[in-house]
């Protein structure tokens, strides 16, 4: 039910992706600019180190309090009129939503950006029952139109070149009237972002005052106060929770932080890492709905937790995992990202956080691939603003796949016998003084080989070059120490 | 800790790449050792560092290695490897093995505590400031190597060796610190994706105009140097010890003997 899986076949994706004129051009943004500009802000803020320490500070202390965080934030939420819906899998999490949409007699809902909702499959169970959901995040709603999952957590559609996204409104709205000019059908669009952007948000403006429900995630939790905060830079996620009736926030458990302190902690160095900007332009914190003295607002305000194998996290080497604020930082610098894009790891979250999660939730045979996919370069922890051992974990899950047979034999094997070799230093010597000898006859020619057998992997975008000379370092040095005895 | 002369006793763990592919980097390696006041030995018994297994999730073969290397390396003053990667695996990786046997994270510790990457050993450990090299009228560009850089913080050091060899000019690409997409078993399993993201690199490394590229590890270096020659690339492809030692008499990395069109 939830988002079709298809990291099983992460080879075959990536295959494709490398293929993908127009993801190549639109990688290039991220790894570059989008890349630099986490750097250039960072750099101007001198306690920006500091401020990673303390953000890990806090996650870590709310992790070992984590009961005691969420029952204060729903004693707060209740206080405030608002409802907290505990829901321990994504059936559980649809069918609440469900039900609080059909108490509206929902047949319209308007979305902000939530990937909680991708992780539960929120869009196309609410259009099974009835319900239109309409992405507002203009990223979101643009790959809601192309039927995609988005490619990236905080730009979905990112892998989306501007003349894909013209084609798409004009197949879309067909109805679309220029701006300004009653009556005059807009036709072929423009590729100008600024006209793009205008038209989606013409066409979305009716769609907040149409819907019955408003759906959207949230960043962070408060404990203190029982509020939910969301992080945008369009104000789609306003307007999607204060126009309808209904508000309904869905996040995971382990976005509770204690306290509004704690937030301008952690919002200092949110936007830095995801976008490089200072603050993202939209920091919209509700709690609860509306109050008589209010002129506007929800009157229902719902929060539906999804646990989803988290609290099972808690504890393993996992637990780092839930720190993760989805700033995008580690998929922004990821080398392997940027060669394959997002959609090629084959569900929710991409990039280092997604090879390191995404074993955990639709399993290790399934996933296996992505925490191998990595070069373990390192610059993901590197970037990571709440310090998650990325590439540790990846290697954990190497060594539960090895564990438990499902590396495939053929690889393990060759481990093993490597493995083996090492540990026996003189078959060592014998089989690297046999392989060398052979690997520099063949290519002492041109110092290189173009094939090799076996190495299909690397000698098909690259040549190999040839051992300096037929003999190891090891044999040189010794006949070198016996001719000066 | 046992010295003679008061010169340190240094072993020097040679790298699998280098035993194989590469050992006039070994040699290098004990030149600028040697020149710079230590006594080296190469002890024998030596093999991997064990990384393969380690990132392949093989931590019982992974820790029986580990226990050889430690072994071996017990005596000595330091330890020092050509290579930031397997450098980084002893002295970053190697006590978490052996978190349930403490009598070995105890040791494991201490060769941690002595256990350097070259440039960062020569720089960092014996305060050399300069090496003593013929000047050599080249243009290069240097590959950041991701574990020795993340790792082990090397970075400064092999600039700073490279500045004091006369006529050397250092052209930065624009992103050096950028993995080079070996990955060590990686570049096999995903070669596809290795060899895309090494042909960034190699753009980066063709667009800085310099005629040789430097780096601390074989690994980078043989895909690197593998990708250029590929391309067909006059960039020439050497570890930097080969140069900080003078040694670049011997073919550049994936040239011949017989002669290369430069």
């Amino acid at each position: 039910m939830s988002m079709q899986i298809t990291a099983q076949n992460f080879e075959a994706n990536a295959a494709k992706a490398l293929k993908d004129p127009n993801l190549r051009k639109a990688m290039q943004i991220i790894g570059g600019p989008m890349a630099s500009r986490r750097v250039e802000t960072a750099r101007e803020l001198p306690e920006f180190e500091a401020l990673r320490d303390e953000g890990v500070k806090i996650k870590n202390h709310v992790l070992k309090h984590i009961d005691l965080y969420l029952e204060k934030f729903e004693q707060q939420l209740t206080a405030r009129g608002g409802k907290l819906h505990w829901c321990r899998t994504p059936r559980e999490a649809r069918e609440t939503i469900l039900a609080l949409c059909r108490s509206r007699n929902a047949k319209l809902v308007t979305k902000g950006k939530s990937m909680v909702t991708e992780e539960i499959g929120l869009n196309a169970f609410l259009e099974e029952h009835g319900i239109t959901p309409v992405e507002t995040d203009l990223g979101e709603y643009i790959i809601q139109l192309a039927h995609e999952p988005p490619s990236h957590i905080i730009g979905p559609a990112l892998h989306k070149t501007r003349e894909q996204v013209a084609e798409l409104f004009e197949d879309h709205h067909p109805d679309y009237e220029l701006p300004n000019m009653p009556g005059v059908k807009a036709g072929p669009r423009s590729t100008e972002p600024q006209v793009l952007v205008t038209e989606a948000r013409q066409v979305l403006r009716d769609r907040y005052f149409q819907a019955d429900v408003g759906i959207t995630g949230a960043n962070f939790l408060i404990a203190e106060t029982g509020a939910t905060v969301i992080v945008t830079n369009e104000g789609n996620g306003d307007l999607t929770q204060s126009l309808p009736k209904m508000h309904i926030a869905v996040s995971s458990i382990e976005k509770v932080i204690p306290n509004l302190e704690d937030l301008s902690t952690i919002l200092r160095i949110l936007a830095r890492s995801a976008t490089g900007q200072e603050m993202s332009c939209y920091t919209t914190l509700s709690c609860g709905p509306k109050r008589p003295e209010d002129k506007d607002g929800p009157e229902e305000f719902h929060v539906v937790l999804l646990d989803n194998g988290r609290s099972e996290m808690l504890g393993t080497a996992l637990e780092p995992l839930l720190r993760c604020i989805r700033c995008g930082a580690c998929m922004n610098n990821c080398p392997v990202y940027h060669s394959v894009g997002g959609h090629a790891y084959g569900w929710v979250y991409p990039g280092p956080i997604g090879a390191a999660l995404d074993p955990h939730m639709i399993g290790l045979e399934t996933a296996r691939h992505l925490p191998n996919a990595s070069t373990f370069c390192g610059k993901c922890e590197e970037v990571c603003p709440m310090r998650i051992p990325l590439p540790d974990v990846m290697r954990w899950w190497r060594e539960q796949a090895h564990e438990k047979q499902i590396t495939p034999p053929l690889q393990r094997w060759g481990i093993e016998a490597w493995a083996f070799a090492a540990k026996h230093p003189w078959l060592y010597r014998l089989g690297a003084g046999i392989a060398i000898g052979l690997l520099n006859m063949l290519g002492k020619d041109k110092g290189r080989l173009a094939s090799l057998p076996l190495a299909g992997g690397w000698t098909d975008g690259r040549d190999f070059p040839a051992p300096q000379s037929a003999s190891t370092f090891m044999s040189q040095y010794k006949s070198k120490q016996g001719a000066a005895r | 800790m046992s010295q003679i002369d008061s010169k340190p006793r240094v072993a020097l763990f040679v790298t699998c790449l280098v035993d194989l592919f590469r050992p006039s980097v070994g040699f290098a390696a004990i030149k600028l050792m040697e020149d710079a006041g230590c006594v080296v030995e190469v002890p024998e018994a030596q093999v991997c560092c064990g990384q393969p297994a380690y990132n392949s999730g093989d931590r019982n073969d992974t820790a029986a290695i580990a226990k050889q290397v430690i072994e071996v390396f017990e005596d000595y003053d330091y330890v020092v490897a050509p290579s930031g990667s397997c450098g980084g695996m002893i002295k970053d990786h190697y006590p978490a093995l052996f978190a349930a046997e403490p009598d070995w994270q105890r040791r494991a510790e201490d060769l941690s505590g002595r256990m350097h990457e070259l440039t960062s050993f020569l720089v960092d450990v014996l305060k050399i400031q300069s090496v003593q090299t013929a000047p050599q009228d080249v243009k290069i560009t240097y590959h950041d190597s991701c574990s020795g850089l993340r790792e082990l913080g090397v970075k400064a050091q092999p600039r700073a060796l490279l500045e004091s060899v006369q006529g050397l000019e250092l052209v930065e690409m624009q992103t050096p610190e950028t993995c080079c997409g070996f990955g060590g078993t990686f570049c096999v399993k995903y070669g596809e994706i290795s060899t895309d993201i090494v042909s960034r690199k190699t753009a980066d490394i063709n667009a800085t105009g310099a005629d040789l590229l430097l780096a601390g590890d074989m690994g980078c270096l043989l895909n690197m140097a593998g990708k250029l020659k590929r391309e067909g690339s006059p960039v020439q492809v050497r570890h930097v010890a080969e140069v900080l030692a003078g040694m670049t008499d011997l073919p550049a990395i994936g040239e011949s003997s017989l002669g290369e069109s430069k």
